[in-house]
This record gives C-alpha cells, sequence and structure tokens, in this order.
C-alpha cells in the first residue's frame, strides 16, 4: 500500500501485526513500544523524520486505550500523574530543543544513535540484575491471585526508594493510592523532567525510563508504576505529534493502521498483568530494549539515519 | 482461562470488522488527508490528533462491546 504523505510504501499487514505486537508490550508493561516500533518502522523504509512523528502519533491511540484499561484496574495513581504531567511536558521541550541544537551541528544521527543504544542497554542490564535479585528473595508461596500487592510486588534496590522519600526538599506531600506518606514534590518533577527530556530527545514516550524510574527512584508499586506511566505517555506522545504533525513529520495513515492493531494488543497486555508479580513482569520486560538497540545498531551499520 | 476463549471469539469478530472498516474508511480517508497535509499544516495535525483519538475510542467501544456480549453469552 502506498502513502502519499511520506511516500513511503509498506504492507498493511506488516503495520498491523507491529502494532498488535506493541500493544501487548503497551498493556502489559506500561511501556509506549517505541523502542520496537520505530527501528522497525525505520528497518519498514519510512523516513526516519516521519518515524518519529509517525510512531508517536500512534502512541497516543494505543497508550489511551491501556491508560483506560489501567484506570479502570485502579493502577493509576491520578494524583502522581496529574504532578507528573508539569516536569514531563517541560522535559519533552527541552528534548526537542537539543535535537534542533544537534540538527543545527549535523551531530544528531550518530549523537541520538549511540545514546538511545546505551541508554536501552544499560536500562536492560539494571532490569535484569533488580528482577533476577527479587525472584530469589524468599517471597509468599500463596497463588498470585491470593497474594497481597506487597507480596506480589517485592523489589531489589528498595533503599533507592528509601533515600528518595527521606529527602527533605519542601513541600513534600503523599501519595495514598501509592502507599506512599511522604515524598518530595522535587523527586518527582525531577524523574518527570527526565522522563521528559528522554521522550523529546530520543523519541517516543519513555516509558523505558519512566517506568522503572518510578519503580525503583520513587518507589511506586510495579502495577500502578505501569498505569500512571501509561498515563504520563499519553500527554508526552500528544504533545510531541500535534508538534511534529505541524512540522510535517507526521503520516496520519500509517499510525492509523497501526492503531487498528494495537487497539486488540493492548486488552491481552493488560489482561496479562493479572497473571504476573512485579519481579517477574519486569524480567520479561528486560531484554527487550536490546531489540531495539540491535535495530538501531543494524541502521546505523548500514548507513540508514536514526534521526 | 475462559476469558482468554472469550477474547479469541472476539479477535476474529473485530478482524473482520476491522477489514471492513479497512476498505471502507481508511481507502477514502488517504486522499482527504494528504489534501489537508499540503494546504493546511496546522489542521492537519488538529484533525491528525482528534482522528486518533476518535479511532482509539470507536474500536476500544467496539471491542469491549463485543468481549461483554461473548462472556454474557458463555454465562
Amino acid at each position: 500500500m502506498h502513502f502519499p504523505i511520506s511516500g513511503a510504501t509498506i504492507d498493511p499487514l506488516y503495520l498491523i501485526g507491529l502494532g498488535f505486537i506493541v500493544g501487548i508490550l503497551g498493556g502489559f508493561f506500561g511501556v509506549g513500544g517505541s523502542f520496537l516500533a520505530g527501528p522497525v518502522l525505520f528497518v519498514l523504509g519510512l523516513p526516519m523524520n516521519f518515524v518519529v512523528g509517525t510512531d508517536l502519533l500512534h502512541i497516543v491511540g494505543k497508550s489511551m486505550v491501556a491508560a483506560r484499561k489501567h484506570i479502570a484496574m485502579g493502577n493509576v495513581d491520578l494524583r502522581l500523574a496529574a504532578i507528573m504531567v508539569i516536569g514531563t511536558i517541560s522535559g519533552s521541550e527541552a528534548g526537542v530543543q537539543a535535537i534542533e541544537a544537534l540538527k543545527r551541528a549535523a551531530k544528531v544521527d550518530l549523537v541520538v544513535g549511540v545514546a538511545t543504544i546505551v541508554v536501552l542497554v544499560a536500562i536492560s542490564l539494571f532490569i535484569f540484575i533488580e528482577s533476577w535479585q527479587a525472584l530469589k528473595l524468599r517471597g509468599s508461596r500463596k497463588p498470585i491471585a491470593d497474594q497481597t500487592s506487597q507480596e506480589k510486588d517485592k523489589r531489589a534496590f528498595k533503599f533507592i526508594a528509601r533515600w528518595t522519600h527521606s529527602l527533605a526538599w519542601p513541600p513534600k506531600l503523599s501519595l495514598p493510592h501509592s502507599g506512599i506518606k511522604s515524598i518530595s514534590l522535587w523527586a518527582i518533577l525531577l524523574v518527570s523532567f527526565v522522563s521528559g527530556i528522554f521522550s523529546g530527545f530520543l523519541g517516543g514516550g519513555a516509558g523505558y525510563i519512566r517506568m522503572p524510574s518510578l519503580v525503583y527512584l520513587l518507589g511506586i508499586p510495579t502495577h500502578i508504576a505501569i498505569g500512571t506511566d501509561l498515563f504520563e505517555i499519553v500527554v508526552s506522545a500528544g504533545y510531541g505529534s500535534f508538534r511534529h504533525a505541524m512540522n510535517g513529520n507526521v503520516d496520519v495513515m500509517i499510525a492509523l493502521i497501526m492503531q487498528t492493531g494495537a487497539a486488540v494488543g493492548a486488552q491481552i497486555g493488560a489482561l496479562l498483568t493479572q497473571y504476573f508479580n512485579g519481579p517477574r513482569i519486569r524480567m520479561a520486560f528486560a531484554p527487550l530494549p536490546l531489540i531495539g538497540a540491535g535495530l538501531i545498531i543494524y541502521g546505523l551499520k548500514t548507513g540508514h539515519h536514526i534521526h | 482461562m475462559s476469558n482468554w476463549k472469550a477474547f479469541l471469539i472476539e479477535l476474529v469478530l473485530y478482524t473482520i470488522l476491522l477489514l471492513v472498516y479497512f476498505v471502507i474508511v481508511l481507502h477514502y480517508l488517504g486522499g482527504w488527508f494528504k489534501e489537508l497535509y499540503d494546504h493546511d499544516r496546522t489542521l492537519f495535525a488538529v484533525v491528525a490528533l482528534l482522528v486518533m483519538i476518535g479511532q482509539t475510542i470507536g474500536l476500544q467501544t467496539v471491542s469491549s462491546l463485543l468481549f461483554r456480549l461473548i462472556s454474557r453469552k458463555k454465562t
């Protein structure tokens, strides 16, 4: 099928299939799936400027489906999400400006490509080590359905979240839905701002950095981190895709076709979270960023543009 | 695991509806979007977001309805 806006010719079945897979990832792990969708669209022949913009627009729809599912299941901390919106949007804008500066210096392909690979490999390693440690901890022997949320969500590296909670930067607030009695507003804004930078600078919703940050830095329970992260992805991707569409970097037809597959995938993903505990979800997520990193290395080696 | 059986039935019905939607709606939208893209980029950006959100909510409603109907029939 020919797409006149981007000038690309892509089999729509590939797009539906890709949407379906990243839909499952979104519903299950709480990530936008851009670490996979972007490189795949690039390999399918879409120019890189359209990859970034189109993937962002597709993420809006897909994440909205998954976020609504998670809101219904009580997995979104709305208070936390509302505060994070400020940091997410300002961070995203900072990331976009950094890209513009790199474009002027003609270094955008190499810098963004290498930065993406480093970030994806680091995240993958960290989550693998942490979830491996958490699975080794002696936990509840009850069936998952009978476990309390704390029993399900045992995790290693709890000292990081304890340290964050002990920060005495006023104002401090409570997040009852996440079971946090006191946390600095600045810690939340910092996490959302940094995730926003990643979203604007590397493209996508940046769930790969926001979701682990919510779990390990802020101490949010994994299931709520997934839902809240999806909520933030809707915000950051909505803002980013609007700006990219204005700059002519969005092929809306490709995004719409991908979204038809994602609508089903997201439901399967959200359903799956009920059958797995926190460490198992994180362990399953660990190798996924490496796939995106591999595709980017392939793109760089074969001379394709990354951004 | 009856949830999964219902889900598979939903998937088949959803695929059929999707094909109809794909042929009728998306096929004709392509040319219109290209016109908009060439002539008014701001309106294009607004419409692109609205259509994406509209399609998302529409598909979500259809798939949820199917899932509920199938689950009810099984019980």
